[in-house]
Order: C-alpha cells, then sequence, then structure tokens
C-alpha cells in the first residue's frame, strides 16, 4: 500500500509544475487571462506536445489511458500553479461521454488530443440543481437526423467549445433517470444561441438555448445517464486535485508571510492566534489529501463505491479548500484583498472548484442517499 | 498511488474478523459506541482474551512478547475490531509505559512488568500531572529524594485515571533541582500496595469514576525501579506523550461505532411517523459527520502506511488527536440530538422507570467527549506542536 506518487506519477507532476511556473507565473497571469483563450494558445499547444491533452482519453480512443492517480497528479500540479484553460471539460469529461459512440467519435477525440478542437458538456438545466438527471431539453428525430429543443444554464469552461456535448430526452419525464441519450451539436450550428460568461477565476462558461438544433447522436439512443455520471466523477477526481494543489500552494504562501511580514516589530507568526490559524489550515490540507486517498481506495470496489467516494471528497475538500482559500487572504491582510496578489486568486479558484460539478450541499445529499 | 492490500495481509484480515466473530457482549456495545470506557474488570477480561490468541499487545515487538505487526495489520486489526465493537484496550500500560519500559527499561523491569501488561495481570495509572502542573508539565513539584537503596516520595499528583483500580503507577517525580526545569525529574514505577498513598476520587461532569488524585507522604519506591537514568525522565515523559498522541490514531478508528450509535438511534426515533434518519436535515448532519470521520481514518491510514514505509508522520500524530477529539464530541453531541426531548432523562428519580435505549451512555459519552480535547495534551498545546515542530513557528 502506497499513499504517495509513482516515480511517473511524480515526475508528471513535477513536469507539470514546471509548466505553470514557466507559462503562467503570477506576474504574467492576468495579462494572459484578459486575453481570453488566445491566452493560453501557447501552453495549450505545449500541453498538446507533451502528451497532456491525449493522456485522460481511454487507449481504446486512442488516447495514453490515464488513470485516477495521473488526472491527480496533473490536477495537482495545475491547482498548485493556478493553470487555468478548459483542459477538465476537454480532455478528461469530453472524451470519456464521447466514447460512448465508439468509432464514430474517434477522429473527434483525436482532434481533441491535438489540440486542434475544444469540447465541452452541457451538462445543467435551470430548476434541476447540479442534478444530472434534470433534464427537459428534447430530442426528436426530424427525418433523416435528430433536433433538440430546450436550454442548458451552464457548460463548465464552455465559453471557447467548438462542440457541445448535450444530453436530451429522448424518452422519459424531466427528473426521470431513464430516457437520457447524447448528442453532438456543433458551436455553430443554426438555431444554437450561446451566451458567454467569465467567471473570477478566468474560465470561460457557456449558456445554451436549443431551438430546433441539429444533433449528432453519440452511440445508443437512451441510458446513458451511467455513463454521465462516470464521467463526472472522473472529472471531478481532476478538480479534486486542483483544489488540493491550490490549498497547499496558498497555504505555503501564507506561511512564509506569516515568517517574513513584520508588525509591533517582530514577525507576525511570532504571534499565537495566527500561528493557530495556520495549523488549522495545516490541519484542512491534511484532511483534503487524505480525501483524494479515499478516492484512489474506493476504485477496486466498483463504480458505486466510487462515486460514494468521490461525492465525499467533494464535501470535504470543499469546504477545507475554500476555508483555507479564506484564512491565507485574512491572514495577509490587506493585501491578501488586492488583486496583484496571487493569494486572493486561489481564492475565487476554490470558490469556483467548491460549486463545479456539484457543490458541497448537493454532493452531501448524494453520499447521503 | 497503490492501495491494494496484499494476499497475506487479506488472509490476515480473515482471521482477525473470525475471532471477532464469536461476538463481543451486546451490554458492552452502547458503551463502546458512546466512546465510554468499560469497566475495568471488562477491559480485563478482554485484554485477556486477546492475550490468550497472542495479540495481546499489537503494537509491540515480538521480542517483548508483541504480535510485531506491521502498521498495515494493525490497522486491519483494529478497524476489524471497530466492525465488531469490541473497545478499544485500554492503553495505560499498553501503550504508555510499557514501551518505555522495552526501550529504556534495565532487563529485570522488562521481565518483571512486560508480561504482566500484556496479560492483564497487572493494572497501570499515571502519575504525571499535578495541580500546578498541567499543560505546563515541566513545572511539577513531586520529590524523590534518595535515602539508601529507596527513593522516598513527596508530593501530589492530580487526574490519575483509574488510580482506584491500579496495581501500579508509572510516577514523574523531581530528583535534583537543576537550571532547565526539564532536566532533574526521574520516571520511576510505583507498587500502589506501597505505603504512603492516598488515593481520592475525583468528581467529574460524566458522573462517572474514573479519576483521582494522589497524595504521596514519604512513599518508597525501590532504587530498582527507575527507569532508565535518573534525571532523564522528563526525555522518556516526552517519548511516551508522543506516544499517547498515536493512540488517538487507533482510538480514531472507533469513531465508525459511534456512527452506528447515532445512526441507530436516529432510526429507532421517529417524528410525525417519519423516521429521523430519513428527515433531509438530520440526514445532511449525519452524512457531513460520515465524511469528516473518513477523511481522520485515511489521515490513520496514511500515517500507517507512513510508518510501514519508515518514513517520518511528522505533526500528522497530532492533528489525528486534535480531529478526533472534535469528532469525537461532534458524534456524542448528534446522538444526544437524535435522543430528541427524553435526552433530558438522564437517570429515574423512583424505581422502574425505563430511560431510553441508549442512556445514560449517550448522555455521559457526550460529557465525557468534553475532556478528550483535554487530556494527552490539550487541543490548544496540540497546536502549539504543530506550529512550532511542523510549521517552524516560533514564540
Amino acid at each position: 500500500m502506497r499513499f504517495t506518487y509513482s516515480d511517473e506519477q511524480a515526475m508528471l507532476l513535477d513536469s507539470v509544475l514546471r509548466f505553470g511556473q514557466e507559462h503562467f507565473p503570477p506576474t504574467e497571469r492576468h495579462r494572459l487571462i484578459q486575453q481570453g483563450r488566445s491566452g493560453e494558445a501557447a501552453s495549450w499547444a505545449k500541453m498538446a506536445e507533451l502528451g497532456w491533452l491525449l493522456l485522460p482519453i481511454a487507449e481504446e480512443c486512442g488516447g495514453l489511458g490515464g488513470g485516477i492517480a495521473e488526472l491527480m497528479a496533473l490536477g495537482e500540479g495545475f491547482g498548485r500553479n493556478l493553470v487555468p484553460g478548459p483542459y477538465v471539460a476537454a480532455c478528461v469529461l469530453a472524451p470519456a461521454l464521447l466514447a460512448r459512440g465508439g468509432d464514430g467519435q474517434y477522429d473527434l477525440i483525436e482532434q481533441i488530443g491535438t489540440g486542434e478542437t475544444l469540447v465541452a458538456a452541457a451538462l445543467l438545466e435551470d430548476d434541476g440543481g447540479y442534478d444530472l438527471h434534470h433534464i427537459a431539453t428534447r430530442a426528436a428525430v426530424a427525418g433523416d437526423h435528430w433536433t433538440l429543443d430546450g436550454a442548458k444554464a451552464h457548460v463548465e469552461d464552455g465559453g471557447d467549445a467548438d462542440w457541445f456535448i448535450v444530453p436530451a430526452r429522448t424518452g422519459g419525464e424531466t427528473a426521470d433517470r431513464t430516457g437520457i441519450s447524447l448528442f453532438l451539436v456543433a458551436a455553430t450550428v443554426p438555431g444554437l444561441r450561446v451566451e458567454r460568461f467569465r467567471g473570477i477565476d478566468g474560465h470561460r462558461h457557456a449558456r445554451l438555448e436549443l431551438d430546433g438544433v441539429a444533433g449528432q447522436l453519440i452511440g445508443a439512443e437512451g441510458n446513458a445517464l451511467a455513463d454521465i455520471e462516470a464521467a463526472v466523477a472522473r472529472a471531478n477526481c481532476a478538480y479534486l486535485a486542483e483544489a488540493v494543489g491550490s490549498m497547499e500552494a496558498v497555504s505555503a504562501i501564507t506561511l512564509e508571510y506569516l515568517r517574513t511580514r513584520e508588525q509591533f516589530g517582530r514577525p507576525i507568526g511570532s504571534f499565537q492566534v495566527l500561528q493557530h490559524r495556520m495549523v488549522d489550515m495545516t490541519v484542512a490540507c491534511e484532511e483534503a489529501r487524505a480525501m483524494l486517498c479515499h478516492i484512489a481506495l474506493s476504485l477496486a470496489q466498483g463504480q458505486a463505491q466510487f462515486q460514494r467516494a468521490v461525492s465525499a471528497a467533494k464535501v470535504r475538500i470543499g469546504e477545507c479548500g475554500v476555508y483555507v482559500g479564506q484564512q491565507a487572504v485574512q491572514l495577509h491582510g490587506g493585501v491578501g484583498f488586492s488583486d496583484e496578489l496571487i493569494v486572493s486568486h486561489h481564492l475565487k479558484r476554490q470558490m469556483m472548484l467548491a460549486i463545479a460539478h456539484g457543490s458541497v450541499d448537493h454532493h452531501r445529499m448524494r453520499f447521503a442517499a | 498511488m497503490e492501495f491494494e492490500l496484499d494476499p497475506a495481509d487479506l488472509a490476515f484480515r480473515e482471521e482477525v474478523r473470525d475471532f471477532f466473530a464469536t461476538g463481543i457482549p451486546p451490554e458492552w456495545r452502547t458503551r463502546v459506541r458512546a466512546g465510554l470506557r468499560l469497566h475495568p474488570e471488562e477491559l480485563i477480561a478482554y485484554q485477556k482474551s486477546l492475550a490468550e490468541r497472542g495479540w495481546g499487545a499489537p503494537t509491540w515487538p515480538v521480542e517483548y512478547g508483541g504480535t510485531g505487526w506491521s502498521p498495515i495489520r494493525q490497522y486491519i486489526f483494529w478497524t476489524e475490531a471497530a466492525a465488531a465493537d469490541a473497545p478499544a484496550q485500554f492503553h495505560q500500560g499498553l501503550e504508555l509505559i510499557g514501551p518505555i519500559i522495552f526501550t529504556y527499561g534495565s532487563q529485570a523491569l522488562k521481565d518483571r512488568y512486560l508480561p504482566g501488561i500484556i496479560n492483564a495481570d497487572d493494572w497501570w495509572c499515571q502519575g504525571y500531572s499535578e495541580p500546578n502542573a498541567g499543560s505546563d508539565l515541566a513545572s511539577l513539584r513531586t520529590r524523590a529524594v534518595r535515602e539508601g537503596d529507596d527513593y522516598v516520595l513527596n508530593g501530589q499528583k492530580a487526574w490519575t485515571s483509574y488510580g482506584h483500580v491500579a496495581s501500579h503507577c508509572f510516577v514523574l517525580a523531581r530528583t535534583s533541582d537543576e537550571p532547565k526545569r526539564q532536566q532533574g525529574i526521574s520516571l520511576l514505577l510505583m507498587d500502589m500496595k506501597t505505603p504512603g498513598i492516598t488515593i481520592r476520587p475525583v468528581a467529574t461532569m460524566d458522573e462517572k469514576h474514573h479519576t483521582n488524585e494522589m497524595f504521596l507522604d514519604d512513599v518508597r519506591v525501590p532504587v530498582a525501579q527507575l527507569v532508565g537514568e535518573e534525571g532523564r525522565g522528563w526525555e522518556y515523559g516526552k517519548v511516551l506523550l508522543d506516544r499517547e498522541r498515536m493512540v488517538t490514531a487507533s482510538v480514531a478508528i472507533f469513531l465508525v461505532q459511534t456512527v452506528k450509535g447515532i445512526r441507530e438511534a436516529a432510526t429507532r426515533r421517529t417524528i410525525g411517523g417519519v423516521p429521523l434518519i430519513d428527515k433531509p436535515g438530520f440526514k445532511a448532519k449525519l452524512a457531513q459527520y460520515e465524511i469528516e470521520v473518513i477523511a481522520l481514518q485515511t489521515m490513520v491510514l496514511k500515517v500507517m502506511a507512513d510508518a510501514a514505509a519508515g518514513v517520518d508522520s511528522g505533526p500528522l500524530g497530532s492533528m489525528i488527536k486534535l480531529r478526533w477529539s472534535q469528532l469525537s464530541q461532534a458524534g456524542t453531541a448528534l446522538w444526544v440530538g437524535a435522543l430528541g426531548p427524553q435526552a433530558a432523562h438522564f437517570a429515574p428519580l423512583d424505581n422502574g422507570y425505563a430511560l431510553p435505549a441508549d442512556m445514560p451512555y449517550a448522555m455521559q459519552g457526550a460529557l465525557y467527549a468534553r475532556v478528550t480535547s483535554i487530556y494527552g495534551g490539550s487541543s490548544e498545546i496540540q497546536h502549539n506542536i504543530i506550529a512550532q515542530r511542523a510549521l517552524g513557528l516560533k514564540g
């Protein structure tokens, strides 16, 4: 039994860390994020060159077949340097959903792997909270193709997508767990309205309205929910590791600040009340990392236990991550609140990670179910 | 990362599971789940049953009568014990003084005392704290003055848990005055039948007699009962306190029993015909608690895996102590909450009135849990330890 990365995984983490320092140093981060997708062009090309875009993709789809531990190493590395970009949406979530389509989707998956194409999954609808089965959007056969009508309230990292994967009803009622199929929709197709939004962490999302939009069925009709839930759980693993990487990074930055910042003629880290807060942040980091290990331990126990472990981790890492981010800002005082320091950016990313693919409350109830 | 148990460990787990399948008496169950210690005679019976199986000392090396189990096997053992509603073994002899004796004690002390700990023939209590030496233990004032072949002890000890049932006590006493307060303290092993020892019970908020104050008036302890060298007791004591924190690592595994206790109480109680356990608000609270227990248990497993790999876990032991005490308090509070209005019924005033099924133990557990963040280094002391040792923050 081993709680650390294997040598290969550690090497991967190491290169992700170097990549982050090189492409997104805190001094450049602002400028690059403001440029939108073009600010990520160089780093995305580099990731393609390193094979990282292919890493999470299953071997039978032409990818490198990376497992949960590899996803965690990548995510942790991204989190430490707050690497922006739609990596999880495009390279983890989308290929896992497209795999349902078998060799009919291999070309698109290959384009994701080379970095030519971005695909995002449009999973959430109004009135459905974070429930993946709450789908009112309907698909109907029109001649030789499918058309979709409905709306999607949030598409994680869908702001620059060339394609959307859209779950829609081919049967059943809005909250049913059956009758859900997956469709591929081009971002430029007539009848599709794409509204784009920037998040506080620089990620770019989308909202969709579909009015008689042409879609291509991915795989078999119906019963797509199990695949969606499995794919989202896998994507969450990368996000959870990103949160842990960010927590540990911002804790280290805060500890260094406590050692060097002087007030009242001595380092503020000599004050017990601040020491104890720093300890609570450190304990929160340990708890969060333990939840990653808990996920890894669950892998041998089947998909249901794995998803339950992911929900447990979403709860605790979501709470601990936001707590650590908030306290990092607090212990830095005024400069913690400033936009110039990377500290506040960690808090903003933690807040967004805590609600990505299911909030703390949502996952607590999933765990309890 | 790899998390598979190897086949030999899996076989071991079956063996342990079989052992516990014979069952733990049902009358132990509620008290065990509430985090309360069983009666001494029950704990002695439990310890003897383990010793008979060769499992009396799960954390000790084979040469001293221990099992020599790897940390992973210890984890498996405790996990199975917890699942079977077995109690945690009484730790004062097994985890606190035993390892000090086999690490620093003379051969004579090892021969005399180690088997008695494993077989539960002796019961040990701890003579550390004093009325004016709690978290600041180094300020202790009990004196041990050498007279011929004896030390003569005078002083007062506080919080001597199970001093009223113990056959032996390990005592820290000052044998000389040195410029540094931590120096000149010695560790002595004392027979509780020695003349001059007075034990007085201390009433505690959980209304359970487990602790005492102990007065030492000209108590003669033979010099051969000194552990290690004179004046170095503080060093041994510190090793011991570190170990005490690790004891909580094993105890933390038993929190799943508290989860069971809460779950059963919330299943029994209905509101408007709906079991409390099915009410969304309660469900969410219990889920939160279970998730935090999972995080702590995975931290424990990590300590064990680190130990197996020879890696120093640093302050993880202190972190576990901290979180375990918080969770034992939160869990027992949730349990008491699940009892509803009848949580107010702690004891019948007349004969023949029935209490709720898990009372008074659930409430006693909730009250007892308050001391878990005080003993063994209070939560505030644990914060100091982590700040200083792990984070390098100095006062």
